[in-house]
C-alpha cells in the first residue's frame, strides 16, 4: 500500500458574507488514512468539502494536497473526486457510462470504458448491472455506483459527503463495513462526512469534531469517546450525564468538583485540559451511563452518586435504568446484561459507583442539542 | 338531477365544444374535394384532387411555403439559442435581480406583433444606415428582418419552455462532471444538454410554429421573401380558391399524423421502461427482450390505419379521375341554365300576350299615356334584376308587374350600377 496522499487546511476561513461558515480550522490528514468530519447539521461539514474538492475558494488560508497548494486551481484539475450528499449520478446515463464518465472525459474509447466498468462493477458487487440506469438501481446499488464512478477517476483523495445518509439503518451498517474494506483496498485518503457518530467511530482512523464552524476536537475515536476535550465533543459523541459544578480543587491530573446538585465528585481531568483548569472554574464532569455501577446501599464518598428509579427499560444488550439524583437531576445509567437477574422498582434508592478514570473534566461549554 | 341525464349533458356540451372547435377544419378539408370553383362543401359537385394539383402549381403559394420554412428554421435556431442563453441566465443571475430580469425578457409576448414588426424594421433600418450600407445590403434583407423580428418574442416563448426544465437540473450533476475531470464545455454538452433536450425538442416546435403563422410581425419585414401567410392574406383579396382548402387540409393531416407519432413514441417509452423495471437482473444481462411497438399502444395502431388511410386516398388520387364526373356537372348546368332561360322565354312570352290583352281590353284611351314600366330603363331582359327577379316566381318584388321601376332595384340589385341609374330614367 502508497503512502497515500496527505490533506492539509490551514487557517482555513470561509464567509458567506457576514456569516462565518468555518472558522480558523487547522487539520493535517495522513495519506492513506480515512479520515472523518463529524458534527451536527449545518455546522459547516460540506463547506470543507466543496473547499477541498475546489468548488468553493475559501476566504482565508490554504488548502494542501499532498503538500500541494491548490490555491486557483479548479475542482476537474484536483486529484480529489467527491461524492456528493445526493450522489448525483447521471440520471441519462447508464450505470456503465456513469461509472467511467472520467474516461470519457480523456477521449477512452467505448471498449475500454466497458472493460474498466466491469472490473469496478465486480469491486463493489454488482456485477452485470451495467446496462441498467441508475433509477432501476436500489439505493445501496445506487450508492455503490457513485463509489465506482469517483474510483474511476483515480483519485489521490476521495471525498464523502454523508453518502449513506439517506439510506436505511440494516443497508447503513452493512456499507460502512464495505466502505472501510474498499478504503483499505484501494489505499487512498478518504475524507468522510458525517453527523453519525456510530459511522464516524467504527470506520474511521481519525476524526474532527466540528460545531458551528469550529473544530473542537481532532483525535482517534477511542481518544475522542474516552478523552474528549470539550463539553460538545462529551456530549455529541455517545452518551453522557453531565453534572455541572465548579473545580474546588485540583490534584494534579484530577481534580475535585462541587456539582451543584450532587455534592463533591471527583474526576479526571481531560488530557487537552490538563494543567489549564484551577480552582474556581466553572466546569462540566461526563460520565457515561455504561461507567456507572451499582454500589451497596449506604457508600458514600467522592465517586459515588444516590439517586432513585424514576423507570427502567430493556434494551437486550443493556438494562437501561433512569434515575432521579438529588434535586431532581437526571441520571442515566446502563448495566450490560450478562444474564443476571436484575430487578429495580420505581422510587428504589440506589448508589451508583464510578471509577475515577471513567469520569472526565472539561471546562463548561456549549452542549449538543438532543 | 339524476345522473344519466347529467352525464348526457356532459356529452352534448363535449359535442358542441368539438364542433365549434374542429367545425370549421372539417369542413374547409371537405372542400378541398368539392370542384366546385368556389371553395363550399354544399351543393356538392363532384369529388376532384384536382385542387391539390392546382395548389402545386401555383408558384405564389409554393414560394411562400419555402420561404415559411427557411424563416422558420431560421427562428428556431436563433429562437432556442437565445431562449436557452436567456434561460441558464435566469439561473445564474443574483437572485435579487431575477424577478425583474425575468420580467423584461417576458416583455416581448406581451407586446403586440405589430410593434415588434414596425420597431424591427426601424431599428435595423438605422443600424444599415449607420453602417452606410445600401438598401440591398443583409441587413435589410427580409429573411434576415423577419427572422430577427420573429424570434424577439418567440425567443422568450422558448425561455419559458426551457426554464420549466432546468428548474428540475440538479447544478451538483454539473459539479460531478467537472469533479471528474470534465472542463465546463464538456459538463455542458455531455450533462446539460442532454438533460434538456426534451425542452429544447418542444421549443423548437414551438418556434417554428409560432414562426410559420405569424402574420402579425412578418408584415412589416418580409421585404421581397413573402411567407405563406402574408401570400395567403393577399391572395384573399382577389378571392380565394378551394387550392387553400388544399393546403389547409395537408396542414391537418400532417398534424394529426405527428400528434399521433409522437403519442405512440410516448407509450413505447412507458412501455419499454414498465418492461425494463420488472426485468430481473438475469433479464437484463441477457438483454430485455423489448415489447413490441403495438403492445397496449392505441396510439401506434392509430397512427398506422391512419397512415394505410393516407396512403390509400394518395393511390386513389393518382387513378382516379373526375373528368367524367365534371363533364356531367357542365352538362347538367349547360341544361339547367337552358331550361331556365327557355322557362324565362315562355313567361316573356306569356306576359306578352297577357299584357297585349289587357291593353287591348282597356282601349286606345291609355294608349297616349302609358303607365311607367320597368321595362323602360332597361330594355335588355338579361339585365341581372330582370334575371333574378323573374327568374324566382315566390319572390315578393316580382309578384306584380305594377311595381315601380325603382322598388325593383331597390330590392334585386342594390349594388347594381344600372339600378343607381334608374331614378334618373
Ligand atoms: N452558499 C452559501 N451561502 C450562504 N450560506 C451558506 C452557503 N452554503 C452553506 N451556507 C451556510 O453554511 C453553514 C454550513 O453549511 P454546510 O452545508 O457546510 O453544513 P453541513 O455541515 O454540511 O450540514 P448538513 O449535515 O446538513 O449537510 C450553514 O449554516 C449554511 O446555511
Ligand atoms: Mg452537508
Amino acid at each position: 500500500m502508497s503512502a497515500g496522499v496527505g490533506v492539509d487546511l490551514e487557517n482555513l476561513w470561509i464567509r458567506f458574507g457576514d456569516f462565518v461558515a468555518v472558522r480558523d480550522a487547522n487539520v493535517n490528514i495522513n495519506g492513506g488514512d480515512f479520515f472523518s468530519f463529524l458534527g451536527p447539521s449545518g455546522c459547516g461539514k460540506t463547506t470543507i468539502l466543496r473547499a477541498v474538492s475546489g468548488f468553493l475558494e475559501p476566504s482565508e488560508g490554504n488548502v494542501l494536497i499532498g503538500g500541494n497548494n491548490m490555491k486557483g486551481i479548479g475542482p476537474n484539475k484536483r486529484p480529489t473526486a467527491l461524492i456528493f450528499q445526493n450522489l448525483a449520478l447521471f440520471p441519462l446515463m447508464k450505470v456503465w457510462e456513469n461509472i467511467t464518465f472520467s474516461m470519457e472525459i480523456k477521449g477512452a474509447s467505448s471498449a475500454e470504458r466497458r472493460k474498466r466498468a466491469d472490473e469496478l462493477l465486480d469491486m463493489i458487487a454488482l456485477p452485470d448491472q451495467g446496462d441498467k440506469l441508475p433509477s432501476e438501481l436500489s439505493g445501496g446499488q445506487r450508492q455503490r455506483v457513485a463509489i465506482a464512478r469517483a474510483l474511476c477517476a483515480e483519485p489521490d483523495v476521495l471525498l464523502l459527503d454523508e453518502p449513506l445518509s439517506a439510506l436505511d439503518l440494516k443497508l447503513r451498517q452493512h456499507m460502512r463495513t464495505e466502505l472501510r474494506e474498499i478504503q483499505k483496498r484501494v489505499g487512498i485518503t478518504f475524507i468522510y462526512i458525517t453527523h453519525d457518530q456510530g459511522e464516524a467511530l467504527t470506520m474511521s482512523d481519525d476524526i474532527a469534531v466540528m460545531r458551528a464552524g469550529v473544530i473542537d476536537q481532532i483525535a482517534d475515536g477511542k481518544t475522542i469517546y474516552n478523552d474528549p476535550s470539550t463539553a460538545f465533543a462529551a456530549s455529541f459523541v455517545g452518551e453522557n450525564n453531565v453534572f455541572r459544578g465548579k473545580v474546588k480543587q485540583v490534584m494534579g491530573s484530577e481534580a475535585l468538583i462541587t456539582t451543584n446538585r450532587s455534592g463533591d465528585l471527583v474526576a479526571r481531568i481531560s488530557t487537552a485540559n490538563q494543567g489549564k483548569m484551577k480552582e474556581g472554574d466553572e466546569a462540566m464532569m461526563f460520565i457515561r451511563p455504561e461507567a456507572f455501577a451499582i454500589a451497596p446501599d449506604g457508600a458514600t464518598g467522592d465517586h459515588f452518586v444516590t439517586a432513585s428509579v424514576t423507570h427502567e427499560e430493556f434494551e437486550g444488550n443493556v438494562f437501561n435504568i433512569f434515575t432521579e439524583g438529588e434535586g431532581g437531576k437526571e441520571i442515566k445509567v446502563s448495566i450490560p446484561n450478562l444474564g443476571q437477574s436484575f430487578e429495580s422498582h420505581t422510587g428504589q434508592a440506589i448508589t451508583l459507583e464510578y471509577e475515577t478514570r471513567n469520569a472526565v473534566i472539561v471546562p463548561a461549554g456549549e452542549l449538543a442539542a438532543e | 338531477m339524476n345522473t344519466s341525464f347529467l352525464r348526457v349533458s356532459v356529452w352534448v356540451y363535449l359535442a358542441i365544444f368539438f364542433a365549434y372547435l374542429l367545425g370549421p377544419l372539417v369542413i374547409m378539408s371537405v372542400t378541398a374535394f368539392n370542384s366546385s370553383e368556389f371553395p363550399r362543401a354544399t351543393p356538392w359537385e363532384c369529388l376532384t384532387f384536382d385542387w391539390f394539383s392546382a395548389l402545386f402549381q401555383d408558384q405564389r403559394i409554393l414560394n411562400g411555403i419555402k420561404n415559411s420554412l427557411i424563416i422558420g428554421l431560421g427562428t428556431v435556431v436563433l429562437s432556442v439559442a437565445m431562449g436557452l442563453a436567456g434561460a441558464l441566465m435566469l439561473t445564474q443571475i443574483w437572485p435579487k435581480l431575477r424577478a425583474t430580469y425575468y420580467t423584461i425578457i417576458i416583455a416581448p409576448i406581451l407586446i403586440p406583433g405589430v410593434v415588434l414588426g414596425i420597431s424591427t424594421l426601424v431599428f435595423w433600418d438605422r443600424i444599415n444606415r449607420f453602417l452606410g450600407l445600401g438598401a440591398d445590403s443583409f441587413l435589410s434583407n427580409g429573411i434576415f428582418l423577419t427572422v430577427i423580428g420573429q424570434s424577439t418574442f418567440i425567443a422568450s416563448y422558448c425561455m419559458l419552455v426551457l426554464v420549466a426544465r432546468l428548474q428540475r437540473y440538479d447544478v451538483a450533476l454539473t459539479e460531478a462532471a467537472l469533479d471528474l475531470g470534465a472542463t465546463h464545455a464538456q459538463a455542458f454538452r455531455k450533462i446539460l444538454l442532454p438533460f434538456m433536450r426534451p425542452a429544447i425538442a418542444s421549443a423548437a416546435v414551438l418556434a417554428f410554429l409560432a414562426s410559420f403563422e405569424n402574420y402579425n410581425t412578418t408584415t412589416f419585414t418580409f421585404g421581397e421573401y413573402p411567407t405563406l401567410t402574408i401570400e395567403l392574406a393577399q391572395k384573399v383579396r382577389y378571392g380565394i380558391t378551394p387550392a387553400i382548402s388544399a393546403l389547409a387540409f395537408i396542414i391537418v393531416v400532417l398534424t394529426v399524423f405527428f400528434a399521433l407519432l409522437n403519442e405512440a413514441g410516448i407509450k413505447r417509452k412507458e412501455v419499454v421502461a414498465a418492461a425494463r423495471r420488472q426485468a430481473t437482473v438475469g433479464e437484463m444481462t441477457g438483454k430485455v427482450r423489448l415489447p413490441g411497438f403495438f403492445t397496449g399502444n392505441a396510439a401506434a395502431v392509430v397512427l398506422v390505419v391512419f397512415a394505410i388511410a393516407t396512403i390509400s386516398v394518395v393511390g386513389t388520387a393518382t387513378v382516379y379521375s373526375p373528368a367524367q364526373c365534371i363533364a356531367d356537372v357542365k352538362e347538367q348546368k349547360r341544361l339547367e341554365a337552358e331550361k331556365r332561360i327557355q322557362e324565362l322565354r315562355k313567361k316573356r312570352e306569356e306576359q306578352r300576350k297577357q299584357r297585349e290583352a289587357e291593353q287591348a281590353e282597356q282601349g286606345e284611351a291609355q294608349q297616349s299615356a302609358p303607365k311607367p314600366s320597368n321595362n323602360s330603363g332597361f330594355g335588355n331582359v338579361f339585365a341581372p334584376n330582370t334575371l333574378s327577379g323573374e327568374g324566382e316566381d315566390d319572390a315578393p318584388e316580382t309578384d306584380t308587374d305594377e311595381q315601380p321601376s325603382g322598388g325593383n332595384g331597390g330590392f334585386g340589385g342594390a349594388f347594381d350600377p344600372n339600378s343607381l341609374q334608374s331614378p334618373s330614367d
